[in-house]
């Protein structure tokens, strides 16, 4: 949903980065405002995971030049887990595996510490059960999710709910879905979509990455952004994905270079 | 809440002071003369005298042992104080002559001098340096038959107990420091609990080394009879020096048909500085004899100190359908080694063992498992089973894993387990990137891998060994 007068969430102006000494971001820009869906498509090696984990604060990528602020604050001044007490979300491409934390024990410490940070109430074992069980329903995901240490053994699949999971346990005003709907069955897909169209409010927002047009049939961006060799090279409506979906990428990039 | 974690990780090893205190100490050195020194000082019965002298001189026959996966510089057996005592003001009667310097030194350390002030339920037997200084709820313990006391009072008291069952376990010439423990061991606690009865308490012992280059020889004997049980619990400290303090105890666990002996460490001796100066030896011998039918032993330890851990708990299953088990966390940070595990030998039929190690290593140090299964003959249809799981944190330090197997009869069923983990920057961040510190990472990582043993420890040790880990893991990521 846009509405032009809706506050800014996000604003990355001439963002670089670089992984290991590779500069893989160079000058990518963007804003966010509330209730706004984006989706950031483009080829493998693009940058779109780069550009999201660089934002949340992943240690291994160095921020070069450019700023970026989170509801006026400068980001880079906040460690990873202080942007994610601001509001901000990564579900990831690849979650780790954590043997010998249950994940019920991960997910209300995780519940707890952005609850605290918004002055909320933190909730004890047992409330907190009723209380993810009743998620966990929504998302339509086994109850034996919680005993299991925090993914481990977990399917491609599983792992991309345990994420939605947390984006619904900690109500992040801006989350980015990293590939999402990677290793999803259709039928996975479409609960997954529903969860997380289940989420989106006036007041907060999501960023998709995304390599493929599927995902966008169920939820629907109001930005569709093509990034290309670190930068984002063209932005459009719902409309772009499906055009990128017939004729490829490899046009966007000619017409960027034309330009 | 991560202000608070932030705290305590911050802090130093708080138990590094030094109590001024007039001691009784022997010249430095080790002889014949100063083993009589240490028996008479004891006024001790002529077979313990006899004891030790037969120990020194076996000891003098043997080597230092050179296969333990650890590295230190050789000790000087001359250059060691083996007896000191903190001097008695007068002749004590009661808890309120000791030297109140003393009891301050071990109300700072937390240790529960004073029944009334004492965590319910948990009776102690405090030494310092070499001697016990007290031991509490005596009188309680008395009333249902249990002895607790000194190794010391234990030799005056009930000398014939103890001349029945010390060294049976640990033979006095069993290994190089068990026949040097044998030799000049000052005091310890003995316990042992009648037949049919159930301790009810948990008894516990706290040693403290204070003195500078002073070794500790602790010998602990505990003896449950037919039916028998008892919880023990061994902590340990020690102030901060650069120079390496020697620790060689000796603990030796007797267990009668159907009884069951549980015994508990949270070791956190001083374990040396970052670069590796100073620092506590471990060289400890522990085993425990499951002499009767059904009868049950239980080690759990967490090894959090020492400059050198080197100690190996094991259980001697010889009566019939005898159970023996291992619960271990050994955790080494900076540059302390550990060379640590157990030997399960099963002598009856139908009897069983468990074993379960934790290692965790960080900075630079090295955390070695090393464990023996042994099923002779005719132990028919015995069962073991071991898992030994490391956990590296950065990529300084080291883990190894040695298992012996050996079996002798067909009739056994032997499992081992083993797996290495690394806590590595991607779980870290994906914890922060739930809002997580790093620091609640760790402990939470932590705690998850060491839950296995931690569940079988008393409830006040469990909180304090969670406590310690996270302790010890200062600086250790990020």
């Amino acid at each position: 949903m846009i509405r032009g007068d809706a506050k800014i969430l996000l604003e990355v102006r001439n963002l670089s980065a670089k992984v290991a000494g590779v500069a893989i971001l160079k000058g990518v820009s963007l804003t966010v405002r509330a209730g706004e869906v984006h989706a950031i498509m483009g080829p493998n090696g693009s940058g779109k995971s780069t550009f999201a984990k660089a934002l949340v604060g992943h240690p291994a990528y160095e921020i070069t030049s450019g700023e970026a602020t989170f509801e006026g604050r400068n980001l880079f001044e906040l460690a990873a887990e202080e942007r994610a007490r601001a509001g901000l979300f990564l579900g990831f491409q690849y979650p780790v595996e954590i043997p010998g934390v249950a994940n019920a024990q991960f997910l209300r410490l995780a519940y707890n510490t952005i609850q605290g940070a918004r002055g909320g109430d933190e909730l004890d074992p047992l409330e907190f059960d009723d209380f993810v069980r009743e998620k966990m329903k929504l998302l339509d995901i086994a109850p034996s999710f919680l005993e299991r240490s925090v993914n481990e053994g977990f399917s491609g699949g599983e792992k991309k709910r345990n994420e939605i999971l947390q984006l619904a346990l900690l109500e992040p005003k801006l989350a980015f879905l990293d590939e999402t709907d990677s290793g999803l069955d259709i039928d996975a897909l479409r609960i997954v979509a529903a969860g997380v169209n289940r989420l989106v409010t006036p007041a907060n927002a999501i960023v998709l990455v995304t390599h493929y047009q599927r995902l966008l049939n169920y939820i629907v961006p109001d930005y569709v952004h093509v990034m290309d060799g670190g930068r984002i090279v063209k932005t459009g409506g719902k409309d772009l994905a499906l055009e990128l979906e017939s004729r490829g990428y490899d046009w966007v990039a000619a017409e960027a270079a034309a330009a | 809440m991560s202000a608070v974690l932030k705290n305590l990780i911050e802090q130093p090893y708080r138990h590094g002071f030094v109590t001024d205190i007039e001691a009784d100490t022997a010249p430095k050195g080790l002889s014949e003369d100063i083993i009589r020194f240490i028996s008479l000082k004891k006024s001790e019965p002529d077979w313990l005298l006899e004891f030790r002298l037969k120990a020194y001189r076996h000891w003098l026959t043997m080597k230092e042992p050179a296969w333990p996966n650890v590295k230190y510089p050789k000790i000087d057996f001359q250059d060691i104080i083996y007896y000191s005592a903190p001097k008695p003001k007068a002749k004590l009667a009661s808890l309120d002559e000791v030297d109140p310097e003393l009891l301050r030194t071990f109300e700072k350390l937390g240790v529960p001098v004073h029944e009334q002030k004492a965590l319910a339920g948990v009776a102690v037997d405090v030494i310092f340096d070499s001697v016990s200084v007290t031991t509490t709820y005596k009188k309680k313990l008395a009333d249902a038959g249990v002895i607790f006391c000194s190794m010391s009072e234990a030799v005056r008291d009930h000398p014939d107990l103890v001349k029945k069952y010390l060294g049976t376990v640990v033979p006095h010439g069993d290994n190089f420091y068990a026949a040097l423990n044998s030799a000049v061991f000052t005091d310890g606690s003995f316990c042992y609990i009648p037949k049919g009865v159930k301790c009810p308490m948990e008894l516990s012992t706290y040693f403290r080394i204070n003195t500078e280059s002073s070794g500790q020889f602790e010998r602990t004997l505990i003896v449950a009879e037919e039916g028998a049980y008892v919880s023990y619990l061994e902590g340990c400290t020690a102030p901060k020096f650069d120079t390496n303090q020697l620790h060689a105890a000796v603990v030796e666990l007797v267990a009668l048909d159907r009884a069951e002996i549980k015994y508990s460490t949270v070791q956190n001796w001083y374990a040396g500085d970052e670069e590796g100066r100073g620092g506590i030896y471990n060289f400890v011998t522990k085993r425990g004899l499951c002499k009767g039918a059904a009868s049950k032993i239980s080690w759990t330890q967490v090894e959090t100190g020492s400059a050198i851990t080197w100690k190996y708990p094991s259980c001697i299953l010889q009566g019939a359908g005898s159970v023996g088990e291992f619960y271990s966390v050994a955790l080494t940070n900076h540059r302390q080694q550990a060379d640590t595990g157990t030997k399960m030998i099963h002598i009856g039929p139908n009897t069983r063992s468990r074993i379960i190690s934790k290692g965790i290593s960080a900075g630079g140090s090295n955390n070695s498992y090393r464990g023996l299964v042994q099923i002779g003959p005719k132990a028919e249809n015995a069962r073991n089973y071991s898992q030994c799981d490391s956990m590296l944190i950065g990529s300084e330090c080291g883990a190894n894993t040695f298992p012996y197997i050996r079996v002798q009869n067909q009739t056994a069923k032997v499992e081992h387990e083993a797996t290495t983990s690394k806590i590595g920057e991607e779980q870290l961040f994906y914890f922060q990137s739930r809002g997580i510190e790093m620091e609640a990472a760790v402990s939470m990582i932590i705690n998850g891998f060491v839950k296995d043993v931690f569940t079988q420890l008393p409830m006040e040790f469990a909180v304090e060994a969670g406590r310690l880990l996270g302790l010890k893991l200062e600086g250790s990521v990020g």
